[in-house]
C-alpha cells in the first residue's frame, strides 16, 4: 500500500473494487467503519453482492474482467466534468510532458507492435527531452502531444454507452459511482481505493491498477491522508515476502535480478535509473550502494572490491528468461526439474490449472513438503486417480511451526513490520522455518566442503552465521537485514548511511532502520499519534524510514503548506528548516519553483499519467479475458491482451465463446477459510461453518439449468471438473453484455481432496494457464465454465 | 467460533445446504449462530442475525423450570445471566414446555443425557472482569458489553443516528432483555424469533404470575 490500514478512516470516499474487504480483511473493516462514522461513503463494485456490499452506500455490479472499461469510463467522466485537481495534475504528474511524435494508438494496438513476437518495441512511447535531458512540458496542458491531451483522446472512446455494453453495469450506476468518486478531486477531499485479487488476477491485472493510479493522480489523491492505492494483500506476510525478494525477478528490496548478459557489477550498475533533471531526486540512483551492501551481507568477508563483492557467485536469469510460476510448473511438467521444495505452499491446489501441477509433481525425483499439516501437494502421489505404484517421486514431509510458535516479524499490507513473539512451543518435531533453513544450509555447506561439487563458491562463501549457542537466532538475521557499518561493527541508523565501497552491509535496504543501536524498532508498541491522523509513528516500524504515507510531499503546496488543513500530513517549518508530521518523502525543502519533485522513486520525479514502462502499453486499454463470453471486444479488434504469452497445446487448453462453457466463472474466498484451506480445513470449527465446496449462481441461472438451491452440481472447464453444492442466490444477477444475457457464477478456492473427505476439490482444477504479461499472475478471476446438476444420486444428509 | 472455543463445545457435522449459515440452527453444542437472511429484489438486502439467548430480565424459561424442575435454571444475581444447570437431567416433556415458553426459541437439549444448554453470557468470564468471548473477539465493534444504563444510552444514541438512514430502525425488546439488537428493518426479515410477540409461549397463567412478581434489581446487561 502507499498508505496503510488505519489511514482508511481519513477518507471521504472509499472505493472497494477488485476486492471484498469486509469478508477477506475483516479487521481492517474497523477502519472503513470509522470513516463511515465520520460521514464517509463506501462504494463497492463487484460482480457479486457480498457482505461488503451490505455495508456499502453505493453497490454496483460489473462482469468479471471488465474493470478497465469501467475505470476508463471514470477517467472520461472526470476529464469531461473537470473534476481533476488541476494544480496537482500540472505540478505533480507527467500530464504536461510531451510525448514522442511517433507514439500512436489505433484499434487496440499501441505503436511498435510486432505480431510475430507478440511484443512491443516501446521506443516510440518515450517522453521528449530537451538538449539538457530535461522532459519537455506544456504547463497549459493544451499541446495535443502532451500526456494530458493524449489521455483525454484515449479515454474519449470509453463512453457511458460503450462501458455499459461491456461491463453490464447500468449507465445510472456508472454515473453514480463516477460522480461520488470524482468528488474527491477537490483539494480538501480524499478518496482511497482498496483492491485485491479481483484486480490483479487477470491478463490485464497490472493495467487495472495502472488505471486506478491514473485516476488517483488526476484527483490528487496520491501522497495524502485518506488517499492512495491500497492493495489488500492476500496473505499476512506476503508483503514481507515480496520485500525479501522471493519472486524470481527481484532480489531483496526490489533490486532487479540480473540477466546473464549483465556479467559484471559494472554492467549491472550501468542499468541504474538515471535522470538529468536536477529537480528529480531519482532515489534509485543510489542503487549501487544497496547492491554492494546486499552482496556484503550475503558473502561477508569473502566479498571484496576485487571480486565485485561476489556478484559472479549470484545466480542470474538467462537473458529474456521468465521463471515465474506458470513457466516454472510448465518446466516441471516437461520433466526439467529433479527436485522441489514446496515450502509453506500447496501448489496442487493453489496453482492455476492445478491438474497440470499434480501431474508435474509426478515428474520429480524428490520433493520436500514443509508445512503445518499434510496437503494435497505432499500427498499428491495418493490423490484421486493416482496409482502410487506408478509414482517415483520421493516425498519428504517436514513439519514446521505455526505462526504463534515462533518469533519474528510480519510485514502487513501497509508496510508495517510488526515483531511477533513466540506464544507456545511447536508440537513434536515441528521446527520454525528459519531453523529448518538454517540447519539445511549448514549441512549443504558441509557436504560441499567434503565433496566439492560443481561451482562451490556460492555455497561455501555464503555468510551463514546466524546462530547463538548453536541455535538459529532470528534477531541476528533481523540485524543483518538492517545492516552494519563494517568499520565500527555498529548497526546502521538507516539506508542513507549505505555505501558502495564494501564498508557497509545490509540485507535489505528498505528495511534499514528497523533494528538499530536503539533496538528492535519493529517491536515498538507506543500508541502516541501526534498528527491525529492515525500514523502511530512509534507502533512497530514501517519502510522506508518509518514513513507511513509515501509520496507525502504531494500533500502540500509549492511552499510546503498542507493543501487540506483537516488532513495536515506534512508542513514545512521554515524557521527550523524541517518538515513536521509524517517522515517526509523526502527531506528536501518545499518544491517552490525550482525544488525537487515529490515522487522521488520515479526517474522523472512525478506520477505517471502516461506510463511507458509496462509491456502492454502506456495507457490501460480494455481487452477481454482469454476466455470470454463474447466473440468480439467492443473496444477494438484486439480481443485479448496482444502481448500475453499463450501456452500451446497439451494440457494448456482454453475455449472462448464456446457454447459448452457458456458462463463467466470467478474464484474467491470466504472469511472462514484461508487460501487453499491447507491450514483451515483441519480446524473442525471452521469446517463446521463452511464445510463444502459451493457454487454461487443467480436465481435466473439456477432456473435455467433446473438447479435447486442445495443441489449437488458439477462445474466444468476444458481443464477439469469439480463437484460443488449450488447456492442459488439473488446476490448474483445476469448481465446484459453487447445485447446478450451473460450469466456469471463463482466458486471458492479453499477446498482440496485430502480433507475433509466430503469437502470437494480445488477450484484451481478449472482455472487457465495464462497470466498478465508483466507479472504472469494467472487469470483466475475470469474464465468460462459450465455448471450442471449432478445426475448420480447423492445421500441426502441435512445438518 | 470464539464461543465454541471458550466453552469447548463440540463441532457439528455439517453440509453446505445451499446457504452460508452453518450450523443451520442453534443446538446443544451451538450457543451462538449468525443467521443469514437474503431479501431478494431490485435492491438486494442481506441481513445477519447473531442469534443467542437474550438473558431476559424476567426469563419465562426459568418460570416454567421453577415449577417443573427447580434448580434447572438459575439467574445470576450479579450479572443477570440466565444459566442452565449443566448437571441437571430434565424430562423431555418438561424441556418441551421450557422451550415453548421462550419467545426467542433458544433452549436446546441433548436427549441422550437430558441436559439443556445455551449461552451463559460467559458469566465465568464477566465475573472476573473479562468480556464475554464473542464480544472480546469481534474486531469491528459490532458488540458492546457493559452496565445496563450505559448500554441503553449507547443503544438509543446509535438508534437515533441510524434512523437518519433507516427510518424503521428499532431496538428489539430493550426493556425485557439484556441482549439488545439494533435492527434496521422489519424484524421478521432477520429471523422469525428476532423479537418477542406478546403471546408466544406465555400462557395466561404465566402472564398473570408475571404481573404479580416483583422485578429483581437488574444491573448487568449485554447490548
Amino acid at each position: 500500500m502507499t498508505n496503510h490500514y488505519i489511514d482508511f478512516r481519513n477518507a471521504d470516499v472509499i472505493l472497494n473494487m477488485g476486492g471484498n474487504v469486509a469478508e477477506n480483511h475483516p479487521v481492517s473493516f474497523k477502519w472503513v467503519q470509522a470513516a463511515r462514522d465520520k460521514g464517509a461513503i463506501l462504494i463497492h463494485v463487484d460482480p457479486r453482492f457480498t457482505r461488503t456490499s451490505t455495508k456499502a452506500d453505493i453497490f454496483v455490479r460489473l462482469r468479471s474482467g471488465t474493470d478497465i472499461a469501467f475505470l476508463g469510463g471514470m477517467i472520461k467522466y472526470i476529464l469531461d466534468n473537470n473534476l481533476h485537481d488541476e494544480f496537482y495534475v500540472k505540478n505533480y504528474t507527467n500530464a504536461s510532458f510531451i510525448v514522442n511524435p511517433k507514439y500512436s494508438f489505433d484499434d487496440g494496438l499501441f505503436s511498435g507492435y510486432d505480431p510475430t513476437k507478440r511484443a512491443y518495441d516501446g521506443s516510440t512511447w518515450a517522453l521528449e527531452k530537451d538538449e539538457n535531458g530535461i522532459p519537455k512540458r506544456d504547463m497549459t496542458l493544451q499541446d495535443p502531444r502532451c500526456a494530458f491531451q493524449l489521455l483525454k483522446k484515449h479515454y474519449s472512446r470509453y463512453t457511458l454507452q460503450k462501458v455499459t455494453e461491456i461491463t453490464g453495469t447500468p449507465e445510472d450506476d456508472l454515473v453514480k459511482v463516477y460522480k461520488a468518486y470524482g468528488s474527491t478531486g477537490a483539494p480538501d477531499k480524499a478518496g482511497t481505493e482498496l483492491y485485491a485479487m479481483g484486480w490483479t488476477q487477470h491478463t490485464v491485472g497490472v493495467q487495472n491498477i495502472r488505471a486506478m493510479s491514473i485516476i488517483q493522480s488526476l484527483l490528487g489523491n496520491m501522497g495524502i491522508a485518506g488517499g492512495g492505492i491500497n492493495a489488500l494483500r492476500g496473505e499476512s506476510n506476503v508483503q514481507g515476502s515480496t520485500d525479501a525478494g522471493l519472486l524470481f525477478h527481484i532480489w531483496p528490496a526490489y533490486l532487479p535480478t540480473p540477466q546473464a548478459h549483465l556479467a559484471t557489477l559494472a554492467d549491472y550498475n550501468k542499468t541504474t535509473p538515471a535522470s538529468k533533471d536536477p529537480r528529480s531526486v531519482n532515489w534509485w540512483k543510489n542503487r549501487p550502494k544497496y547492491l554492494a551492501s546486499f552482496l556484503k551481507s550475503t558473502f561477508g568477508g569473502k566479498a571484496t572490491k576485487e571480486n565485485d563483492f561476489g556478484y559472479s557467485w549470484m545466480p542470474k536469469l538467462d537473458t529474456g528468461q521468465d521463471a515465474s510460476w506458470l513457466n516454472l510448473f510448465d518446466e516441471m511438467y516437461k520433466g526439467t526439474f529433479t527436485g522441489f521444495f514446496a515450502w509453506g505452499m500447496n501448489p496442487a491446489c493453489s496453482s492455476a490449472h492445478a491438474g497440470k501441477v499434480r501431474q508435474a509433481l509426478a515428474k520429480l525425483d524428490w520433493m520436500v513438503n514443509v508445512n503445518v499439516f499434510d496437503s494435497e501437494t505432499g500427498s499428491f502421489w495418493k490423490g484421486p486417480g493416482v496409482d502410487p505404484k506408478k509414482i517415483k517421486t520421493e516425498v519428504f514431509e517436514l513439519p514446521c511451526a505455526a505462526s504463534m510458535e515462533k518469533e519474528g516479524s510480519i510485514s502487513n499490507s501497509g508496510r508495517w513490520m510488526q515483531w511477533r513473539y513466540k506464544a507456545s512451543n511447536p508440537p513434536g518435531e515441528a521446527k520454525p522455518d528459519g531453523d529448518i533453513m538454517y540447519e539445511l544450509f549448514k549441512k549443504l555447506q558441509a557436504l560441499y566442503e567434503k565433496d566439492k561439487g560443481t561451482f562451490p563458491e556460492p555455497i561455501l562463501n555464503l555468510k551463514w552465521d546466524y546462530e547463538t549457542n548453536g541455535h538459529f537466532d532470528i534477531h541476528k538475521v533481523a540485524k543483518e537485514i538492517n545492516g552494519y557499518d563494517l568499520t565500527t561493527g555498529k548497526l546502521l541508523p538507516n539506508f542513507v548511511s549505505l555505501k558502495d565501497d564494501g564498508t557497509t552491509s545490509c540485507g535489505n535496504w528498505l528495511y534499514s532502520g528497523s533494528y538499530t543501536e536503539a533496538g528492535n524498532m519493529a517491536a515498538r508498541r507506543k500508541k502516541t499519534d501526534p498528527t491525529g491522523l492515525g500514523l502511530y509513528p512509534e507502533w512497530s516500524w514501517c519502510w522506508p524510514l518509518n514513513r507511513r504515507i509515501i509520496y507525502n510531499r504531494a500533500s502540500v503546496d509549492l511552499d510546503g503548506n498542507p493543501r487540506d488543513s483537516k488532513r495536515a500530513l506534512l508542513k514545512w517549518d521554515a524557521s527550523g528548516k524541517r518538515w513536521i508530521g509524517d517522515v517526509p518523502d523526502n527531506a528536501v525543502p518545499p518544491m517552490g519553483t525550482d525544488g525537487a519533485y515529490p515522487f522521488i522513486m520515479k526517474p522523472d520525479g512525478v506520477a505517471s499519467v502516461f506510463g511507458p514502462g509496462l509491456k502492454d502499453g502506456p495507457f490501460p486499454e480494455h481487452y477481454e479475458p482469454l476466455e470470454c463470453p463474447i466473440e468480439k471486444n467492443l473496444m477494438s479488434n484486439q480481443r485479448i491482451n496482444p502481448v500475453v504469452k499463450i501456452f500451446e497445446g497439451g494440457l494448456d487448453t482454453f475455449k472462448t465463446c464456446d457454447p459448452k462453457y457458456p458462463f463467466v466463472c470467478s474464484t474467491y474466498r470466504v472469511t472462514e477459510h484461508w487460501q487453499t484451506g491447507v491450514l483451515t480445513r483441519w480446524l473442525p470449527w471452521l469446517i463446521e461453518a463452511e464445510p463444502q465446496m459451493f457454487c454461487e449462481m443467480s436465481l435466473e441461472l439456477a432456473k435455467l439449468k433446473e438447479i435447486k438451491n442445495g443441489d449437488r452440481v458439477v462445474v466444468e472447464t476444458p481443464r477439469g471438473k469439480v463437484e460443488a453444492v449450488a447456492i442459488a442466490t439473488s446476490r448474483l444477477k445476469p448481465f446484459r453484455i453487447a445485447g446478450q444475457t451473460v450469466h456469471q457464477i463463482g466458486i471458492p478456492w479453499h477446498f482440496g481432496w485430502l480433507h475433509p473427505k466430503d469437502g470437494g476439490d480445488s477450484a484451481n482444477l478449472l482455472t487457465p494457464t495464462i497470466g498478465d504479461p508483466n507479472t504472469m499472475i494467472p487469470e483466475s478471476k475470469a474464465f468460462m465454465a459450465n455448471v450442471s446438476k449432478l445426475t448420480k444420486k447423492q445421500p441426502a444428509k441435512k445438518g | 467460533m470464539a464461543c465454541k472455543q471458550w466453552n469447548q463445545r463440540a463441532t457439528e457435522k455439517t453440509i453446505n445446504w445451499g446457504s452460508h449459515q452453518n450450523p443451520p440452527d442453534l443446538s446443544y453444542n451451538t450457543w451462538k449462530l449468525v443467521r443469514f437472511s437474503e431479501i431478494p429484489g431490485d435492491k438486494v438486502n442481506w441481513y445477519f442475525f447473531p442469534d443467542q439467548c437474550r438473558h431476559c430480565m424476567s426469563p419465562p424459561c426459568k418460570e416454567v423450570a421453577d415449577g417443573k424442575a427447580k434448580g434447572a435454571i438459575t439467574q445470576d444475581e450479579k450479572t443477570g445471566a440466565v444459566v442452565f444447570n449443566p448437571k441437571m437431567k430434565i424430562k423431555p416433556a418438561d424441556f418441551k414446555e421450557i422451550r415453548e415458553a421462550c419467545p426467542y426459541d433458544i433452549p436446546r437439549f441433548l436427549p441422550s443425557t437430558g441436559i439443556m444448554a445455551k449461552c451463559t453470557m460467559c458469566f465465568d468470564r464477566t465475573k472476573e472482569g473479562m468480556l464475554p468471548a464473542c464480544v472480546k473477539t469481534c474486531p469491528t465493534g459490532a458488540m458492546n458489553f457493559g452496565d445496563r444504563k450505559d448500554i441503553l444510552e449507547k443503544a438509543n444514541k446509535r438508534l437515533e443516528e441510524v434512523k437518519n438512514v433507516y427510518k424503521d430502525a428499532i431496538l428489539a425488546n430493550p426493556d425485557d432483555v439484556r441482549i439488545i439488537y439494533l435492527l434496521v428493518d422489519d424484524p421478521k426479515k432477520y429471523h422469525k424469533f428476532a423479537v418477542a410477540e406478546n403471546t408466544i409461549g406465555i400462557t395466561r397463567k404465566m402472564a398473570l404470575k408475571r404481573l404479580l412478581q416483583p422485578l429483581s434489581s437488574l444491573n448487568r446487561l449485554i447490548g
